[in-house]
């Protein structure tokens, strides 16, 4: 059993531990939740560790014949851009968890429950990431939805049930598009060279033109519903602003990373002429989203709707840097996929704190938190600052990469999306001056600060917003290879030559 | 002229020839033993000679005979495996049925009256019910396996018959059980008298009943007549399959019925009728091929999506899964349309899924109940996650099996049937399909959503401790549904290896 298989299959043990433990002592069951997952970060680290980057294919892999008749594996490995996402994953769980800790008390059901849903759902995030065979893929994309429905539905706030099954009718819709391209490429491989789901196999198929086109919308929709791409992402609003600020996070930050993954993954490197073909309607839906989101953003008064919109216009920016097809948009995108992660859960959780002290998310409700918490507003304003992309933080390195990776082939759609970082500034700045700054707003008098709890919680993130902000090299050398070998083998080549990091 | 005695095998024959003596048996038993014991007993050579019958599939398992009854009776690889699906699904079926709650304590009287209070009051059960499930089980086994016309004909009425009676035994609501077995007994005596106008249009083209000779015969003459005759025999199949436009029966029939015999004859009722199907137009009707194929395409389309569509208006939760189940039957057309080996594959693994999920499902409908007995009344069921969480979380998963969820069997259900769709080249059944998936994924999410999302109210109902037998029954159907969907290779393969039909 590889080490991935482990680091995969640990957080399902421990939901089976937290399963074991009387329900009536949930305090017990969040110090084990968060403990384990602790474990399993620091586990996943040694992936890293023992990822060798002068490997472009996968590695850790392992094989096994799941449903012969199918010809389906249990095929897992990761590279370099699976490796970094499952990172992601595992390092934002315990933060989540510790974070949010009172989040599962006044559920629908208890804290057990949660605990198990928020587990069983790490297993699946990191199943779909380590995937490589198509079939298996595919049962974790589907899987993953119904915690994350047990999830918004059970202890989410507000218009909850119709936000969760929004959520999950959009995402079955885009996973049952995705199952009629799957079932088309699997039969296609079973008239050529044999029936298989094996990514690498099913990469060397030659599809008739109008066939891949098909099979390529059905993946495509699927994963921009996912990410979400405009016009496909009215439920994230909905989802995010119904959601605890901890499963936004997960949401947000990890799941929907599977929609942006998936086109890189997928989309390119399965179908490359049909990517040709798209690539400049796709690269508009992106421009589209990034000034849109960017938009509704500014428009927005509840806090968790300003974040679900920013997200929408980061979401743009990754799309955009993926289909540009270059090796500078692709590693710039992957990055991105890991900053727009750990900036959301800055964002998130401190306005998750901001809203459990003042009772409120409307963005004018609150008011000069700067003098009364400045802890809790340094560090909002901090997480702020990685998502307008400030130079020095995270988001930045990222962003400038993708538009450096795009300007090379598309100039028009990256000159308008710089105009999406000129937004961002607006859309940041104007609720931090609303909520931080200014007179205290009548009712933020007492507001607490952070405790020792929540400041352990949100230290690491913004340790990495700020570290990735200086020195992204340890991140980007096992993107890069990975990006390069995507788009060389995609048939792509890089307009201008490399620029020098 | 001499006679020559007809020669039977009568170890293929034998599966069937238990649960068909075991079912006249059981008449007897009603016939000469006292009452005190008849329901165990009755229980008892049931179970046993089902129990039998599955030992003797298991013997006969490799063996084939186009002969086995005078060329009326072929028994083959697919023949074995959609008997041996018909027996397991009336084993785990006849412990819901056992239950006898949900019967009427004595079908002759009329309802409301003193002497029905009377009679169940002196807890009086209703008995036959035993013997017609089992001349059912043995009707259904004998239509998979059937290749002449007339023996087709027989073996539908065999089964056929039992159903429209039991379908009238319903304890509570009395009037709308015996008005959907009224229903359901007018409706498929016609579309019995179809398949036999069918049978003599074909006869008369093709000069023979039997289905090789028929296939045999395909362009010997006027095509015209075999068309009519395809057409007229399919509408007495697709009946029993309720596909649309004959499916007006279905709701109210699963609406009406005791919940236990829905149970068995949505899942069982099925398997046979796509037995019967899938040999007819593989074997009987393969080489008109263009005749059908179109036509029952168009059907597989209309049933899918008229299935899903209606059924998000349902508030009544049997009428919603006979909607469903509506939408099933078009997934399963489009392995009959696929005309391949994997087409037949996948089928027979679809009806073992399907089956099961449905059995356990109609067993958890009889759990849920009120003062009054049984409610199926979808708003009443809401906050049941609350109040039941087990039965709840157990329903929930048979609804995502149904709505084809991964890591259950009805996704490994429907991406075979679809891949095999895909493979003969039906895309737009494909299409489709997946499409209705998803309208029909919106009204299975519903039911979960009233039952974890939304606050019990004083209206709502409560589940009745289960039965033992029960139990058990839920418990294997749910755990085949499960655990099909993490490990199907065992029926997948198995499926494979028996989906061959002697031509």
């Amino acid at each position: 059993m590889s080490l991935l298989t482990l680091v995969g299959i640990s957080p399902l043990i421990g939901a089976l531990i937290v399963l074991l433990i009387p329900a009536k002592k949930s305090e017990l069951i969040k110090r084990v939740a968060f403990i384990i997952t602790l474990l399993i970060a620091l586990f996943s680290i040694l992936l890293a560790v023992r990822f060798d980057k002068a490997i472009t294919g996968f590695q850790f892999t392992q094989n096994n014949s799941w449903i012969s008749a199918f010809n389906v594996n249990f095929a897992v490995g990761v590279d370099g851009i699976s490796l970094v996402l499952i990172l992601l994953s595992t390092i934002l769980v315990p933060v989540v968890i510790l974070a949010t800790w009172h989040e599962s008390d006044t559920g629908r059901w208890n804290t057990k429950v949660f605990y198990i849903l928020v587990l069983v759902l790490e297993t699946l995030m990191i199943g779909v990431f380590a995937a490589t065979d198509l079939f298996l893929f595919y049962v974790f994309f589907e899987a993953m939805l119904i915690p994350i429905y047990f999830l918004i539905g059970g202890y989410g706030t507000g218009n909850k049930s119709a936000a969760a099954v929004k959520f999950l009718l959009y995402s079955l819709f885009g996973g049952l598009l995705m199952l009629a391209s799957i079932i088309g490429i699997y039969v296609i491989s079973g008239n050529q060279i044999g029936a298989t789901f094996d990514l690498a196999k099913l990469a060397t198929l030659q599809i008739d033109n109008q066939t891949e086109y098909f099979l390529f919308l059905g993946f495509f929709i699927a994963f921009a519903i996912k990410a979400p791409l405009w016009p496909f992402h009215t439920w994230l609003p909905d989802a995010a602003k119904s959601a605890t600020p901890g499963t936004s996070v997960l949401l947000l930050g990890v799941l929907d990373k599977v929609g942006t993954y998936g086109m890189i993954r997928f989309c390119i490197e399965l179908f490359p002429d049909a990517t040709k073909t798209f690539t400049s309607f796709i690269i508009t839906l992106a421009v589209i989203s990034i000034i849109y989101g960017a938009f509704m953003a500014i428009g927005q008064r509840d806090i968790k709707g300003l974040i679900a919109f920013t997200s929408i216009s980061h979401f743009g920016f990754i799309t955009m840097g993926i289909f540009a097809l270059t090796s500078q948009g692709v590693s710039g995108a992957s990055l991105y996929m890991v900053n727009h992660g750990f900036s959301t859960a800055a964002l998130f959780l401190i306005a998750g704190w901001m809203i459990w002290r003042r009772g409120s998310s409307t963005i004018s409700d609150f008011g000069g938190l700067q003098r009364v918490t400045p802890v809790m507003a340094w560090t909002f304003f901090m997480a702020g600052m990685s998502s307008l992309a400030l130079p020095g933080l995270s988001s930045f390195v990222s962003e400038f990469l993708v538009l450096v990776g795009t300007y090379t082939r598309y100039p028009v759609a990256a000159v308008i999306g710089t105009l999406g970082i000129v937004l961002a500034a607006l859309y940041i700045l104007i609720p931090v001056q609303k909520a931080l700054h200014g007179p205290i707003v009548s009712g933020n008098e007492n507001l607490k600060d952070l405790n020792l709890r929540e400041k352990v919680a949100i230290s690491p993130v913004i340790l990495v917003i700020v570290l990735m902000g200086f020195y992204p090299k340890p991140v980007l050398d096992l993107i890069n290879p990975t990006a390069e070998k995507i788009v060389i083998n995609s048939g792509y080549s890089d307009p201008v030559a490399k620029v020098g990091k | 002229m001499m006679l020559s005695a007809p020669s039977f095998s009568y170890a293929l024959l034998s599966p069937m020839l238990i649960v068909l003596a075991a079912a006249v048996l059981g008449v007897l038993i009603e016939a000469f033993m006292g009452k005190t014991h008849r329901a165990a007993v009755q229980l008892t050579v049931s179970i046993g000679a089902l129990l039998l019958a599955l030992i003797q599939i298991w013997q006969i398992r490799d063996m084939s005979s186009t002969s086995a009854a005078v060329n009326s009776v072929t028994i083959d690889k697919a023949g074995i495996f959609l008997q041996f699906t018909i027996i397991v699904l009336a084993l785990v079926a006849v412990l819901l049925i056992a239950d006898q709650d949900n019967f009427v304590a004595r079908a002759s009287t009329i309802p409301g009256s003193v002497e029905e209070q009377i009679t169940t009051q002196q807890q009086v059960k209703q008995t036959e019910i035993f013997p017609l499930f089992l001349f059912a089980t043995a009707g259904m086994m004998l239509f998979t396996v059937s290749t002449d016309l007339i023996t087709l004909f027989v073996a539908l009425e065999v089964f056929s018959l039992p159903l429209y009676l039991l379908a009238g035994l319903s304890r509570r609501r009395r009037l709308l059980s015996q008005e959907a077995a009224l229903k359901y007994f007018l409706l498929g005596a016609y579309s019995s008298a179809f398949f036999l106008f069918g049978a003599a249009f074909i006869y008369g083209y093709s000069g023979s009943v039997s289905l090789v000779d028929i296939s045999a015969s395909a362009g010997s003459a006027n095509d015209i007549f075999l068309y009519i005759g395809i057409i007229f025999m399919s509408v007495g199949l697709l009946f029993k399959i309720s596909a649309v436009p004959f499916h007006s029966w279905t709701p109210d029939v699963y609406q009406g019925a005791p919940t236990p015999i829905t149970g068995f004859m949505a899942a069982c009722t099925k398997v046979a009728a796509f037995g019967a199907i899938l040999r007819l137009f593989y074997v009987g009707f393969a080489e008109s091929q263009t005749l059908w194929q179109p036509v029952i395409t168009v059907i597989a389309v209309i049933t899918m999506v008229f299935g899903s569509v209606v059924a998000i208006a349902q508030r009544d939760v049997k009428r919603m899964l006979a909607y469903s189940s509506i939408a099933h039957a078009g997934f399963l057309l489009s392995g009959v349309v696929a005309l391949s080996k994997e087409g037949l594959a996948a089928s027979l693994f679809y009806l073992f899924a399907y089956g099961f999920t449905t059995i356990a499902a109609f067993g958890i409908i009889s759990l849920v109940r009120d003062s009054t007995g049984e409610v199926s009344d979808l708003n009443r069921w809401v906050g049941l996650g609350k109040k039941s969480p087990l039965v709840a979380s157990v329903f929930s998963l048979l609804l995502l099996s149904f709505a084809g969820i991964p890591l259950t069997s009805g996704f490994i259900g429907k991406f075979a049937i679809f891949s095999a769709a895909y493979q003969s080249g039906n895309t737009l059944l494909v299409v489709v399909g997946v499409l209705a998936s998803a309208i029909a994924a919106f009204f299975y999410v519903r039911v979960i959503i009233m039952m974890f999302f939304n606050d019990p109210d004083n209206d709502s109902v409560s589940v009745v401790i289960p039965s033992i037998k029960s139990r058990i029954s839920i418990t294997i159907a749910t755990l085949i549904t499960f655990v099909l969907g993490i490990f199907p290779s065992i029926i997948l393969n198995t499926a494979n290896n028996f989906a061959n039909l002697i031509k």
